[in-house]
């Protein structure tokens, strides 16, 4: 049984201080002189690399150690709705073109739906090596099982090494449903992407909800699955001479069967795409009344901005859930973002900070958000923005006093 | 009808951080509460209750003090409680924890729904729904923001999507995760409280209660992934900053926002 086991237990008690202190989890437990590890334990060990010596010792399984080589392919998930391809997609197959290279395996796209396989050509124009499409009138819409079937009928049939999956509502429901069918490594919404030369996958993440980045392997399992958010990496290129090919595939008509009905779609009214907006004011804990919104809205208007939101404006009630800007809600990368009032865990700032300009107002010095901005200002929000708008008021008004006074002189 | 949700205890606070010197975990007190994403998934059983009757059981996975949330869910108005715990299933992934809460579904018994959150707000994976459902092989719909019918049959539902809602029909058993949205979760409610005048038991399964008993299915050992190591964000390195009165940093915004062609 691998994990962190006690070697010495009768330690005093300063000891179990100092590893709880270390303890980010409050894991451990010292009850009649006797030290614990508890089930709180989340194996960030820290208390193996920075505790007191002689106490714990990492204890690890011995593992069959599996082929990896019987694996070729970094793979990306098309994600569509109707064959209309989400532009993630394109990210993605940007990224595996890099990873593949690492390691000289070729690039794979999985495309399943129906009436697809047109798609599925122009998808070569951003250097995919094997589009492999399964195009069949029961994937027409999304639904888990048969999905899941056709994901599983192509692992078997490929064997794939990586398999990276858009982080879209499809790609969250999909990808973790394959990933424990084959019980392997899936991890969620990573952030930076690098390739090993044993074809092991470095995930860096944004992890344990603050401010810390997690950089996770799936060692010894295959296929190895990830999600990513769409706007993370950059699009792929257009190659001059596509090279690659289109495969398609066949499934048993049994494996597309579905307990699962789908009665309608409805297409979702066009509202304000967060996370196509080029210039957001978010606000966070530090606005503290849905009144005080007003000025920020008049403030938003003045330069054209979105108001959005960390997640306690959603929790308050006072934005829709479209609104919100982190992990939870939406990625963004406007041209400029103001942040006010918002400390800046991870959770957020994982949502923003590709940003082109970034301008935070907080009245702590010490705020993350301070980290990930261009521009930061410590002072309150509630003294600079209603200066700054009589600022703005008084020059406008100061313009049209000058354009009047032109007319006047003409 | 017979349902189950999912609850889980997370950090009050998401301030951790890590010290850049020392690389140690910095955590910002200790409290914690309810994953606010699992009060949605609680009401929707509720909701449902109240139409078909039925039993809730709510379950968890973690140290004796996740008892809390489910306490919190008997005053919310959930019938049982279920606690999975046990040091050998420390250090657990996702599939690892997946599986582990299906062992533990699979012990208390047949259900024919099972409700989740969208996501928790310390792991934000949003993935452990979906994989219980495999371990457990029955059908599953993530993000339900609306459910249009339901009775002894099963579900039928609209299914967010990010252009589109889906609406499906869905037959028990099965396993749905609920957006915010869904119903406004109830309070615990404190004339609940007093009226119980003894919680109920919390059943607390470990390894040894489990069918599969095989400890290397469990935790670290049956987690695929490995967290090689944690590291605080990088910070970006051109910036320029400000201080002083509301007027000077006001001025200097309105500088910066004119500069920028946004004003003017």
């Amino acid at each position: 049984m691998a994990g962190i086991k006690i070697i010495k237990k009768d330690v005093d008690r300063k000891t179990y201080e100092a590893l709880a202190e270390i303890c980010p989890f409050d894991a451990f437990s010292y009850e009649n002189d006797i030290l614990e590890v508890t089930a709180g334990c989340k194996m960030c060990k820290m208390c193996i690399k920075k505790g007191p010596k002689g106490v714990l010792v990492l204890e690890e399984d011995e593992k069959v150690a599996i082929d990896k080589d019987a694996y070729k392919g970094v793979t990306v998930y098309v994600d569509h709705i109707e064959g209309k391809i989400h532009p993630v997609t394109l990210e993605l197959i940007g990224k595996a073109r890099k990873l593949a290279k690492v390691i000289g395996h070729p690039v794979y796209a999985l495309f399943m739906g129906q009436n697809i396989t047109n798609q599925a050509e122009e998808l070569l124009n951003y250097g995919v090596d094997k589009v492999f499409v399964y195009d069949k009138p029961e994937l027409e819409h999304f639904v888990i099982e048969p999905y899941a079937n056709v994901f599983e009928d192509f692992i078997e049939k490929v064997k794939p090494s990586s398999i990276l999956v858009g982080a879209t509502n499809v790609g969250r429901s999909l990808a973790p449903r394959v990933a424990a069918r084959y019980r392997t490594g899936l991890t969620a919404d990573c952030t930076i992407l690098e390739m090993k030369e044993t074809s092991d996958l470095v995930q860096i993440r944004p992890a344990f909800g603050g401010n810390i980045m997690a950089q996770i392997v799936t060692e010894n399992n295959r296929p190895q699955f990830c999600t990513v958010r769409y706007k993370v990496f950059n699009a792929a290129e257009v190659v001059e001479n596509p090279f690659g090919t289109i495969q398609m595939m066949m499934i048993e008509a049994e494996k597309l069967i579905s307990k699962i009905e789908v009665l309608e779609i409805i297409k979702k009214e066009k509202g304000i795409d967060l996370s196509e907006a080029e210039t957001i004011i978010a606000v966070g804990r530090g606005v503290k009344s849905e009144k005080d919104l007003e000025m920020i809205r008049i403030l938003a208007e003045k330069i054209g901005a979105t108001v959005a939101c960390t997640r306690p404006g959603i929790e308050a009630g006072w934005f829709d859930a479209k609104l919100q800007i982190g992990l939870s809600g939406r990625t963004v990368k406007p041209k400029l973002m103001i942040a006010l009032g918002i400390s800046g865990a991870v959770q957020f700032a994982a949502g923003m900070q590709n940003s082109e300009y970034i301008i935070a107002i907080n009245n702590d010095p010490k705020a993350p958000i301070f980290n990930v901005a261009h521009c930061g200002m410590v002072g309150d929000l509630y003294q600079i923005l209603p200066e700054l708008l009589e600022m703005i008021e008084a020059s406008e008004t100061k313009d049209t006093i000058s354009e009047d006074s032109e007319r006047m002189a003409v | 009808m017979k349902m189950l949700v999912c609850v889980k205890q997370v950090p009050g606070t998401s301030n951790v951080e890590v010290d850049p010197e020392t690389g140690v975990l910095i955590r910002d007190g200790v409290e914690s509460k309810m994953n606010p994403f699992d009060l949605y998934a609680l009401e929707t059983a509720f909701r449902l209750k109240e139409k078909l009757g039925g039993t809730i059981t709510s379950l968890s996975m973690g140290p004796m003090q996740s008892k809390e949330v489910l306490y919190e869910s008997f005053y919310m108005g959930a019938d049982e409680g279920c606690l999975l715990s046990d040091r050998k299933f420390g250090g657990a992934d996702v599939v690892a924890t997946s599986y582990t809460l299906a062992q533990g579904v699979k012990k208390l018994g047949n259900f024919d729904l099972i409700v989740c959150g969208k996501q928790t707000t310390d792991g934000d994976t949003a993935q452990v729904g979906p994989e219980m459902a495999e371990f457990l092989g029955i059908p599953h719909v993530t993000n339900v923001i609306k459910i249009l019918v339901a009775n002894d049959k099963g579900l039928t539902v609209q299914m967010n999507m990010e252009e589109s809602i889906e609406i499906q029909r869905v037959p028990y058993p099965c396993l749905i995760t609920v957006d915010k949205d869904i119903y406004t979760p109830r309070l615990p409610s404190y004339k609940r409280k007093l009226a119980i005048k003894e919680n109920p038991e919390i059943k607390i399964l470990s390894l040894k209660d489990m069918y599969d008993t095989n400890e290397k299915n469990y935790g670290l050992s049956g987690s695929p992934t490995q967290v090689e190591r944690i590291f605080p964000p990088e910070s970006n390195v051109e910036k320029i900053s400000f201080e002083g009165d509301g007027k000077m940093l006001a001025k200097n915004l309105f500088n910066i926002l004119s500069e920028k062609k946004y004003l003017g």
